[in-house]
């Protein structure tokens, strides 16, 4: 069996503060293979972003990795050196963030910040590195590249900034990209259109992406795979039919009956009772329990491992008694 | 059987209990100032130079500006604990045979009442000066705003300099030393102002374009009541910060003022005075003369000026 | 680009023509112009006739045209302190001012940015904490203090550097300069460090704090994802970003020197602009403040100009496209 690019297993992200320690991110376990599209779906404040960027290694202090391993292509690194992390940054891994306006240096070209990119990752010279830059912009789908290079990015309209960012992070054709919300701050017309693109450049070049979001449509459109995280724990994990057509956890079922479908007719749509809890305030056993219709006692005790659930698997005492939890 | 709103009306009283000093000492502003041993000991050398400034009639051992009481035997002798000085004058005697520890004590006086005038001066000028200004509007605002905006582009001392300079000129020479305190404050008092009304105005265009306060205005409530009651409260914060840190550069300036010449006189010497006069007899090896006042002055401005970094980084939303 | 230059101008122009006025009612109706020109038994009548000589009793416009006049050709009168003309005496005391303020900056500079950058890059060593400590002494102690405290030191206890004075000069033409003798050079030390101290602790806490905040923003969150060096981060980057409203508000510190250098002119009894200025508060000598007034203006006129001018070019957001709008995409 082809052993997965990216393993994380048992994560915990921690941050310390005045008041106790706060677990963000709670033994948290996921795997992306080659080329594939996992998508982590979930609210606002459930540690998706969070995760992100402990795998990437930019973890913002006084947040740190308190415990778990963090695998790529069979070799740990969570706990490199920051110097060998940083080789493994942009050329293994990348990473693209929500806002595209703030993710571009105002002062330089974008020419400049894609040369500077490529020059650190591949041995060119200044004429190839533009030169590969222009076919970069290309291939993002953005006409006139060959004036556009030397324009700053206030110069760009939002959508075609977002290319650019897509076109810095593929540049030195990384195995894995991280994306963090990358459509949430462009319109809806332009969302299609970057989702489109970055799911046809990760196909032809490969790419595994692990696309962080909170918005489902987004999921249905590009991922394989998906995981369900909730208050800093993945609830949730299947393939992208099993989940949405067949939800096995009450919130990930609450989820989707909270999307309103076309030719559908409802009068109300479903809620859920409650909010989700902020850090510091997880209630014990399963996280989930004070909103869930179907809690018993074991739920408000135990805290609840993935285990097998039909063709996914789910964090749910529920199906505890269809088979012992999953192992490994 | 005890129902919801029972029970919750059993509560109440409880949280109510819980005090607005034990609300204040829970506060994360005092958390802050109790974790920072630095920001204590400042808070505790401010309050005890203030205190024994404001006590110097009682604590001090002469009264250095009773001229009947000098002996001008006594001058210029060293602190007590070297040779040739005695307990009766601690730190030492100026040229006139006064008191240094008195001198220090009165003069410190001085400069904390001109300080405290200025900031308060300054800040009643500053925040009607702001809330006018971002409650009219119009030519109103930009008027008041563009003599600031001058006015900040100018260092303090120049313009404490140009309105010392001014009065000078204006009031006839046997008269100035009578009146230099109130010039002195005024001179110090112009750019607080400034950056108070700034700050007020600021703040008082955001409140402006609240909901509530359109509300307030629409069922009829006076802008002045208006201004009182929901803008200044959600201004105190910054313009607490800028207060404190004036305060201490107030106080520099009279000493600067004062350091110059042209600032309190040997009358009613402050503690630039002192220096300044100390300084004369720096090289003839008189070294108390100048120590002590610079001494007292430097603990003064920085202790405050600790005081207000501490307050600025507490309320700075940005840093939490 | 035009248009913002000429407004910018044209708003320099009304705030020194509002000075000029300040200054010429200090000089006409606080001074009294003949003071310097009678005697004590001049006679009312002839005080009354020479008034009339001197146009002093034309309407105000006339003689606020003819003071604008003769300011913008530099002639402020007689002094009262020294009678001489002003424009005499600050010719002697501006070359003093000029090398003692140009000498105190670029030591600001050269000692600031680099413990800002510095501090801002490694905010928790030991060395950080130590300078951020020594700095807001600096910052809290007056400038008068500073000076005092280092003539103790280095001139009284230790004796090696002058407590006073500017050393021998040499003239060269109508500048003077004590650069090229060893004594002016020790001369200069104390003075241009007490003046630098507190631009210098100025600086140092600005570049740390925009450096800090540079490096949490998401562009440089962004560059460390695609795996840049730290050294392009930080210095390619970063500092660049840094740098852009540090740039502006240096400049705005230099009129600092020009208020800081009374003091230490006065502390060093150094032959300068600023130690003229306090004599002359003291002794209320109306030309010799009036000029000063308008002289300073219109350096702090000049430098908020060119400060927004040159924000104007570093930032290109704030630049016109020119080069797009003119191909019309």
């Amino acid at each position: 069996m082809p052993k997965a690019l990216l393993e994380v297993e048992d994560l915990k992200v921690e941050f310390p503060t005045r008041r106790g320690v706060l677990t963000a991110v709670d033994g948290l376990s996921l795997s992306i293979d080659e080329g594939e599209v996992l998508g982590v779906v979930g609210e606002s404040g459930a540690g998706k972003s969070l995760t992100g960027s402990a795998i990437i290694g930019l973890l913002e202090p006084p947040g740190r990795i308190a415990g778990g391993e963090i695998r790529f292509d069979g070799r740990r690194i969570d706990n490199l050196p920051p110097e060998e992390m940083r080789r493994i940054r942009g050329k293994q891994i990348g990473a693209i963030f929500q806002d595209p306006l703030t993710s571009l240096n105002p002062l330089y070209t974008i020419g400049r910040q894609l040369t500077e990119t490529i020059r650190v990752h591949l041995d060119l010279d200044a004429g190839a590195a533009r030169g590969r830059a222009l076919a970069l912009l290309r291939e993002v789908g953005i006409p006139g590249a060959e004036q556009r290079i030397d324009h700053y990015p206030h110069q760009f309209s939002g959508g075609t900034r977002q290319r650019v960012v897509i076109a810095l992070a593929l540049a030195a054709n990384p195995r894995l990209v991280i994306a963090d919300e990358p459509t949430t701050a462009l319109d809806v017309s332009i969302q299609a259109q970057i989702i489109a693109l970055l799911k046809r450049l990760c196909r032809e070049h490969g790419t595994a992406v692990m696309l962080v979001t909170h918005d489902m449509g987004v999921i249905a459109e590009t991922a394989h795979r998906v995981a369900v995280m909730y208050a800093g724990r993945i609830v949730e994990m299947g393939t992208l039919r099993a989940v949405v057509q067949s939800p096995k956890h009450p919130y990930t079922a609450g989820l989707m009956g909270a999307i309103p479908a076309i030719g559908g007719q409802r009068d109300r749509l479903a809620q859920i009772e409650g909010a989700m809890p902020r850090v510091g305030s997880v209630p014990p056993g399963c996280a989930f329990h004070p909103r869930c219709a179907q809690a018993f006692d074991r739920c408000r005790g135990e805290r609840p491992e993935l285990m097998s659930a039909g063709a996914s698997r789910a964090a749910c005492w529920l199906y505890a008694e269809r088979g012992a939890p999953a192992a490994g | 059987m005890v129902t919801e709103s029972e029970r919750l009306a059993a509560a109440l009283p409880a949280i109510a209990r819980k005090g607005a000093l034990r609300r204040a000492l829970d506060s994360d502003l005092f958390y802050s100032f109790r974790r920072s041993p630095v920001t204590v000991a400042s808070a505790v050398v401010t309050v005890v130079l203030i205190a024994s400034a404001l006590l110097c009639g009682w604590i001090a051992p002469h009264n250095p500006f009773d001229l009947a009481s000098l002996n001008i035997l006594d001058s210029q002798n060293p602190p007590a604990w070297t040779s040739g000085g005695s307990w009766d004058y601690p730190l030492g005697t100026d040229d006139q045979g006064r008191d240094v520890l008195s001198a220090v004590l009165y003069g410190m006086r001085v400069s904390i009442m001109v300080g405290f005038a200025a900031v308060l001066l300054a800040l009643a000028a500053g925040v009607s000066l702001g809330l006018l200004a971002g409650f009219a509007g119009g030519w109103v605002d930009t008027m008041i705003m563009r003599i600031c905006d001058v006015l900040l582009s100018f260092p303090a001392i120049l313009i404490a300099l140009l309105i010392d300079g001014i009065a000078r000129s204006l009031l006839p020479h046997d008269r100035q030393d009578e009146i230099a305190f109130y010039v002195v404050v005024l001179a110090v008092t112009v750019l607080p102002a400034v950056q108070f009304a700034r700050t007020v105005r600021g703040s008082t265009l955001v409140e402006r374009n609240r909901e509530y306060v359109q509300a307030a205005r629409v069922i009829g409530v006076h802008p002045v009541a208006i201004a009182l009651r929901h803008v200044l409260p959600n201004v105190a914060g910054p313009v607490l910060v800028i207060a404190t840190i004036n305060l201490a550069v107030a106080i520099i300036n009279e000493a600067t003022l004062s350091f110059l010449g042209v600032g309190l006189p040997l009358t009613q010497p402050s503690l630039g005075t002192l220096i300044r006069v100390g300084q004369a007899y720096l090289f003839s090896g008189e070294w108390w003369m100048i120590l002590f006042p610079s001494l007292a002055l430097a603990g003064l401005a920085l202790a405050v000026n600790l005081l207000g970094d501490w307050l600025r980084d507490a309320l700075n939303p940005k840093l939490r | 680009m035009i248009a913002f230059i000429i407004r910018r101008v044209g708003q320099s122009v009304a705030v020194m023509l509002a000075v000029g006025f300040i200054a010429f009612a200090l000089f006409s109706y606080i001074g009294d112009p003949l003071a310097s020109m009678v005697g004590q038994d001049t006679s009312a009548v002839e005080r009354e006739q020479l008034r009339h000589q001197l146009g002093l009793d034309d309407p105000f416009v006339v003689q606020f045209g003819r003071f604008l006049g003769r300011a913008a050709q530099g002639n402020f009168g007689i002094s009262y302190q020294y009678a001489r003309p002003v424009q005499q005496l600050l010719a002697e005391r501006l070359p003093a001012t000029l090398e003692l303020a140009l000498v105190a900056s670029l030591l600001a500079l050269c000692i600031g940015m680099p413990m800002g950058v510095y501090t801002g890059l490694h905010r928790d060593t030991w060395i950080s904490r130590i300078v951020m400590a020594v700095s807001l002494i600096g910052v809290s102690l007056p400038t008068f203090l500073t000076g005092i405290l280092l003539i103790w030191i280095f001139a009284v206890v230790l004796g090696w550097l002058p407590s006073f004075g500017r050393g021998d000069v040499v003239h060269l033409g109508w500048w003077s300069t004590g650069l090229l003798t060893i004594s002016g050079i020790k001369a200069l030390i104390l003075p241009a460090i007490t003046l630098a101290l507190f631009q210098m602790t100025l600086i140092m806490r600005l570049v740390r704090s925009e450096m800090l905040e540079v490096l949490r923003t998401d562009y440089i969150k962004f560059a460390r994802a695609r795996g840049l060096p730290n050294r392009s981060v930080n210095f390619g980057h970063a500092l660049k970003n840094t740098l852009v409203p540090v740039i502006t508000i240096i400049g705005l510190q230099l009129g600092q020197v020009i208020a800081f250098s009374v003091i230490t002119e006065t502390v060093f009894q150094w032959p300068g602009m600023g130690f003229l200025i306090v004599q002359a508060i003291g002794f209320a000598d109306v030309p010799v403040m009036s000029c000063y007034l308008m002289l300073v203006s219109a350096f702090f006129v000049a430098i908020n100009l060119i400060v927004d001018l040159l924000y104007y070019a570093v930032d290109p957001r704030l630049r016109l496209d020119r080069a797009a709008a003119g191909h019309g995409h």
